[in-house]
């Protein structure tokens, strides 16, 4: 929460097309979630670039430190088995 | 020149809609927030986009949409009165811009059934712009009428400055009522929604509806405030002054 009289901070998350995730666009200040929802559509989908927005106030989201880049992130690549790389996946399955 | 019941009609809401959007094209880069400031400018973009077509529509003998925006004055636009009011502060352009889309929004919905092709896809294709405009005023008015002291007295005093110019919109002339019979469009209709949804929501925004039901009117025969001729020296200068520029 902000301490001073600004509007918390929002990320805005778009989905672009049935099928899709929604996917992390940008963020925005809002007084509630109804603010937030119109805000972002103002901001973010006036050129048909969703059709379904989620708001998340930006102090409910925790994130991973970057000083544990090298212990969360960084795996043994050698290890073959750890990735499906021996799949073939039809083109019909789409996105998954 | 004579206008047809049609090209009147049109001029009416398409002026309406280009002053407005030019009055609020007047908060780019002033909005209180920048969420709003872009918000605001979104409804200028409708609305100016809207007036464009209606322009287009009437538009003859090799006018284009520009001639008819640019090239008239102050007595040849027809806009309601409420759409030419200076901005204010932010509560005063959102009471102004709910008492108007209000209106338009119920003369869209009405048109949306309308015996005129042009009209009912122009009506179509509007009211979704128009039913996001509506929503986005209403919730602000609601927002700061029930906000705080200062928002609450704030707001009714932009509500008692403004009340005057709403009669206007639903004063019809003789010309008037017999092209809306024609279009089967209900007047008595399009005024008691508009009563009823700004009645519903100034309550919601603890505002008092002013008692007085005088009106002030003229603009659609012409006879403006005297903020019209300054919104069209701003508009129509670059226009005018370099009238061979064709493309820009």
């Amino acid at each position: 929460m902000s301490t001073n009289n600004e509007w918390p901070l929002w990320e805005v998350f778009l989905r672009t097309k049935k099928g899709l995730n929604h996917k992390h666009v940008g963020s925005i200040h809002a007084a509630d979630e109804e603010m937030a929802i119109e805000n972002a559509r103002d901001v973010y989908t006036r050129r048909n670039e969703g059709i379904s927005i989620w708001v998340v106030e930006s102090s409910h989201i925790h994130a991973s430190s970057p000083s544990e880049q090298e212990s969360l992130f960084d795996a043994a690549n050698d290890k073959v088995y750890r990735h499906p790389t021996f799949y073939n996946i039809p083109d019909e399955v789409g996105h998954i | 020149m004579k206008l047809s019941n049609l090209e009147t009609f049109c001029l009416i809401l398409a002026d309406s809609n280009l002053i407005l959007g030019h009055r609020l094209s007047e908060w780019c880069g002033h909005g209180p927030e920048l969420e709003q400031d872009i918000a605001l400018i979104n409804v200028s973009l409708d609305l100016i986009g809207q007036s464009r077509s209606l322009y287009q529509h009437i538009a003859k003998n090799g006018e284009t949409e520009d001639d008819i925006a640019y090239l008239r004055d102050a007595k040849d636009f027809k806009n309601h009165l409420l759409c030419e009011i200076p901005n204010g502060h932010f509560g005063d352009t959102i009471i102004r811009q709910f008492l108007y889309d209000s209106f338009h929004y119920f003369l869209l919905e009405g048109l949306t059934k309308c015996k005129n092709n042009f009209l009912r896809g122009y009506a179509l294709k509007s009211i979704k712009e128009v039913q996001y405009h509506l929503k986005h005023s209403g919730n602000w008015s609601i927002r700061l009428g029930d906000g705080t002291n200062e928002s609450h007295n704030k707001l009714q005093e932009s509500l008692n400055n403004i009340w005057a110019y709403t009669p206007e919109m639903f004063e019809l002339n003789t010309p008037e009522i017999q092209f809306y019979e024609k279009l089967g469009l209900n007047k008595d209709k399009i005024k008691n929604n508009w009563i009823n949804h700004t009645n519903n929501v100034l309550r919601e925004a603890t505002l008092k509806i002013p008692e007085s039901n005088w009106g002030q009117s003229g603009g659609k025969t012409g006879q403006h405030t005297e903020h019209l001729g300054f919104i069209l020296a701003e508009m129509q200068h670059v226009r005018r002054s370099y009238p061979d520029a064709k493309n820009w």
